[in-house]
């Protein structure tokens, strides 16, 4: 059963032949945008959950009357504009431009990290309050849904830097062009997951 | 509680003689194995070649090993309960306390669905799909090998929680409220919930895997509606997969804030809404019970047609059947509480979708009658298994357009005779047709067959036992009597629970013949082996490898211009063809980094049912860096060179023009 280990040669002793048996690189593309359905239909779980209960206020406060618009129309923004410069990083990355991707990166980091803040600060403003997910189940709701989605632009935070780290180390690989296509979809996902939360949460809720 | 070892002390330590003299069975049982291995000096091969490795083949029967030693367990559960039950009428208190048994049939159902039958599957799936797409493996290795430890993670920290605190006692649904923390304060519930999200996470990533696989990786020629029947099948089932198993992490992790951080999605007080759990469970876990039994169907179509020498009757068909029952199957949860009080218009919606699922289903079941009419069916152990299906299952089915007219639900909601409907199906359905793919393609898996006396008595004891077993729950559920009941008082029903027990131990004495039929054929391996890898006449690509298959699967990607791809060769007499010369094949290299990932995810588990942070955020960052590490490693793949292909490859041939 130990054929495996006989008479083998490490690959890239070989690697002249590397892309012509395997387009791993597509293959990877495609598993993410299916792990990106798994994701979200994750948060349409979530979101049906906060469509169930965000009336139970259980004599508490409702949204119309804790949600700060400007706040989060900020945040929003900060969201949106990061999206674009992942736009112009994956443009850099597909012209062989290291410093410009790096560049438009650290751009989108820092968007990205702003809308993170914002968010951080509107949380913590309204647990100071007394409006923490302890207080109704419809608190409950809005914490996770929106905290979910904070905790996965987060993830892709730790990642960018994680990826921008191996630009910088190895240059633009193909591995590292696909490992950013597939943090370029993600980043645009939660984007569109936001805009729902925005709508749905934010916006009908301030109705 | 401690910040060491948080909720964790010497009283959860069992007193249960029950339990102590399990875990001491067990503890006995696993130092003869590691003896027996270290022994024969089988530790090395073991790390090297299985634990570590990436090959599909291999996980495949590692699924398989897990599956069979959760089967012992979840049985065990079983005739225990089947035994407290007969033991317990008029009054008697029986030998299990409730708070034992409450324990012992949430843990039957939970193992026998998440630990049993879903590693069966997907052992079955990750064996035969890339064989029979003619693929090298599966599109993300690494990926294949981590899922298989979650699973295993997950399957641990149940059977931890056998020796250490309790199981749930809330049933395998685990409903709020009596799952939130007011009801259930103990340890129990957080043992399901971490062995639930762990292992079903894990599943996740085994769907997301496959469909790349089959979406990205068929070999030239195959057209999507060129796919075996079996390999449509599970791409079906992983598309439910990826599509409900979402679902279920999120319920789960929102029982989890319930619990730990005071939130109130389900609670009681402060607005939560218990129903929404049901809800959001059954919209996974309806479509759970599909993902279970389409790959079984698949496995009976792939017998029927090489037992009967045709091709499959109605192939196509067979495809949109199986579409159509994946798609309905995701509008039908909410019968599964009628009684929750919706409009009747919504019950009489939901109770229709469930009996057009049984449109679909008999176009399946008169694809199987009209392949084996005019055919000449070799009556082996596979064949077997799947008559004993299609008659068994027949029965399930019609109880469950029964169970789907609402008005009858609400008399038969909860009692026995759902019981007896569920077990009818799902054993009937897919552990018969997991059993039967078992013994389909062992010889493919193993190199040898399986002991043939011994296979046939091992069927008809589960199909004798399974009609005793469970035809008495119809009468009993009939008769009033509701599930989950730990004593009786009602002379009534004593004659169908004793008949019961009888049909537990007949079931029994069928798997001890398996375990048996595993035992001598391992003996007598050298005298049965297969050394054609084609020992049915095979219609498939999976057949025109050896048996095991070589570890890279095909020497040269096998073109295909048929849906029966390898009788399609056998007739052309392009099978079997010596090449001159072979071109190195790309492989990917094993790697240390699921089981580690594992063990650090079990530790991670185990740490936050017993509170014990540190511990927890050691096993969570842990598992990440060493996802990130494993990213960073470049010494991930080798290529095979061609005159060891040329070597393994002649040897196949000249073993081919042997036999």
């Amino acid at each position: 059963m130990s054929t495996t280990h006989m008479n083998t040669h490490d690959a890239h002793e070989a690697g002249a032949h590397h892309d012509e048996h395997h387009d791993t690189g597509g293959n990877t593309v495609f598993g993410f945008w299916l792990y990106l359905m798994t994701d979200c239909l994750l948060f349409a779980s979530v979101f049906a959950t906060y469509a169930v209960l965000f009336m139970n206020t259980a004599g508490g406060v409702s949204g119309k009357e804790i949600f700060d618009l400007e706040l989060i129309l900020a945040g929003t923004a900060a969201l949106l504009v990061s999206s674009i410069t992942f736009g112009f990083a994956m443009i850099c990355a597909h012209n062989k431009n290291r410093s410009g991707t790096l560049m438009w990166l650290l751009a989108t980091f820092i968007f990205g990290g702003v809308f993170i803040a914002l968010e951080i600060y509107e949380f913590q403003h309204l647990i100071h309050n007394g409006n923490g997910p302890q207080a109704s189940a419809f608190l409950s709701a809005f914490f996770s849904l929106v905290g979910l989605h904070g905790l996965h632009v987060t993830a892709g935070l730790i990642w960018m830097v994680i990826l921008a780290v191996e630009i910088i180390v190895t240059g633009l690989t193909s591995r590292s062009l696909t490992r950013l296509s597939c943090l370029s979809l993600f980043w645009h996902f939660l984007d569109i997951i936001w805009i729902c939360v925005f709508t749905v949460v934010y916006l009908m809720g301030a109705i | 509680m401690s910040a060491l070892l948080g909720k964790l002390s010497w009283d959860a330590l069992p007193y249960d003689p029950i339990v102590i003299t399990t875990l001491c069975v067990v503890a006995v049982l696993g130092c003869v194995v590691a003896f027996l291995v270290i022994k024969n000096k089988l530790l090395g091969v073991l790390w090297n070649d299985w634990l570590t490795s990436v090959d599909h083949k291999k996980l495949g029967i590692m699924y398989i090993v897990l599956a069979f030693v959760m089967l012992l367990r979840g049985f065990a559960d079983a005739i225990m309960m089947r035994l407290q039950l007969a033991l317990a009428t008029n009054g008697d208190p029986g030998y299990l306390p409730p708070s034992h048994y409450d324990q012992i049939f949430t843990a039957h159902g939970v193992i026998m669905i998440i630990f049993m039958a879903m590693p069966f599957m997907i052992g079955l799936m990750n064996i035969i799909v890339p064989l029979q797409i003619g693929a090298r493996d599966v599109a993300f290795p690494f990926l294949n090998n981590l899922s298989f430890w979650l699973a295993v993670s997950g399957a641990v920290l149940i059977n931890i929680s056998l020796g250490l605190g309790e199981f749930a006692k809330t049933g395998w649904v685990a409903y709020p409220p009596l799952a939130g923390l007011q009801y259930s304060p103990g340890v129990g519930v957080d043992y399901y919930i971490w062995a639930l999200q762990i292992s079903g996470i894990g599943t996740t990533l085994t769907a997301v895997n496959f469909l790349a696989t089959v979406f990205k990786m068929r070999t030239p020629g195959m057209k999507l509606m060129d796919m075996p029947i079996f390999t449509w099948t599970c791409t079906w089932a992983n598309i439910l997969i990826a599509a409900s198993f979402p679902i279920l992490t999120a319920v789960l992790a929102m029982l989890t804030l319930d619990r730990y951080l005071d939130f109130h999605f389900f609670t009681n007080d402060g607005g939560g809404n218990s129903m929404m759990y049901i809800n959001l469970f059954w919209a996974w876990g309806h479509p759970e019970v599909y993902i279970l039994v389409l790959p079984a169907f698949g496995i009976f179509s792939e017998i029927v047609s090489t037992f009967t020498g045709k091709r499959l009757f109605g192939y196509k068909s067979m495809v949109w059947a199986t579409a159509s029952i994946s798609i309905l199957g995701f509008i039908v949860w909410l019968h599964h509480f009628f009684t929750m009080g919706s409009s009747a218009n919504v019950n009489a919606f939901f109770g229709i979708m469930t009996m057009i699922i049984a449109v679909p289903t008999g176009v399946k079941l008169f694809n199987w009658l009209f392949t084996m009419y005019r055919g000449r069916l070799r009556v082996t152990v596979p064949v077997l298994w799947t008559l004993g299906f299609m008659v068994t299952f027949t029965v399930g089915g019609m109880t469950g357009v029964l169970l789907a007219v609402p008005g009858a639900d609400y008399v038969l909601h909860n009692s026995l005779f759902l019981i007896a409907h569920f077990h009818n199906t799902i054993i009937g359905g897919a552990v018969f047709g997991y059993l039967a793919g078992f013994t389909f393609w062992f010889p493919k898996a193993m190199g040898f067959h399986l002991n043939v006396k011994l296979g046939k008595a091992a069927f008809w004891c589960w199909l004798v036992g399974f009609f005793l077993a469970f035809m008495p729950l119809y009468v009993l559920g009939f008769l009033g009597m509701t599930r989950r009941l730990n004593h009786t008082d009602n002379p009534d029903w004593n004659i169908w629970l004793y008949i019961a027990l009888v049909g537990a131990f007949v079931i029994m004495a069928g798997i001890i013949c398996q375990l048996l039929q595993l035992y001598v054929s391992f003996r007598d391996r050298k005298q049965n082996l297969d050394t054609t890898g084609d020992p049915w006449n095979g219609h498939t690509l999976e057949w025109s490898t050896a048996s095991p298959p070589q570890f890279y699967n095909f020497a040269e990607l096998p073109v295909v211009s048929d849906i029966d791809a390898f009788t399609d060769m056998k007739e052309k007499g392009t099978a079997y063809v010596r090449k001159a010369s072979y071109a190195p094949i790309h492989m990917p290299k094993n790697t240390k980094a699921g089981i580690i990932i594992g063990a650090l995810i079990t530790a991670f588990g185990f740490a936050m049912i017993w509170h014990i942070w540190w511990l927890a955020i050691v096993g969570l960052v842990g598992s990440i860096v060493t996802f990130i590490a494993r990213a960073y490693t470049k010494d991930v793949d080798y290529y095979v060179q061609p005159d060891e292909i040329a070597q393994i490859e002649n040897e196949h041939l000249d073993n081919v023009a042997k036999g």
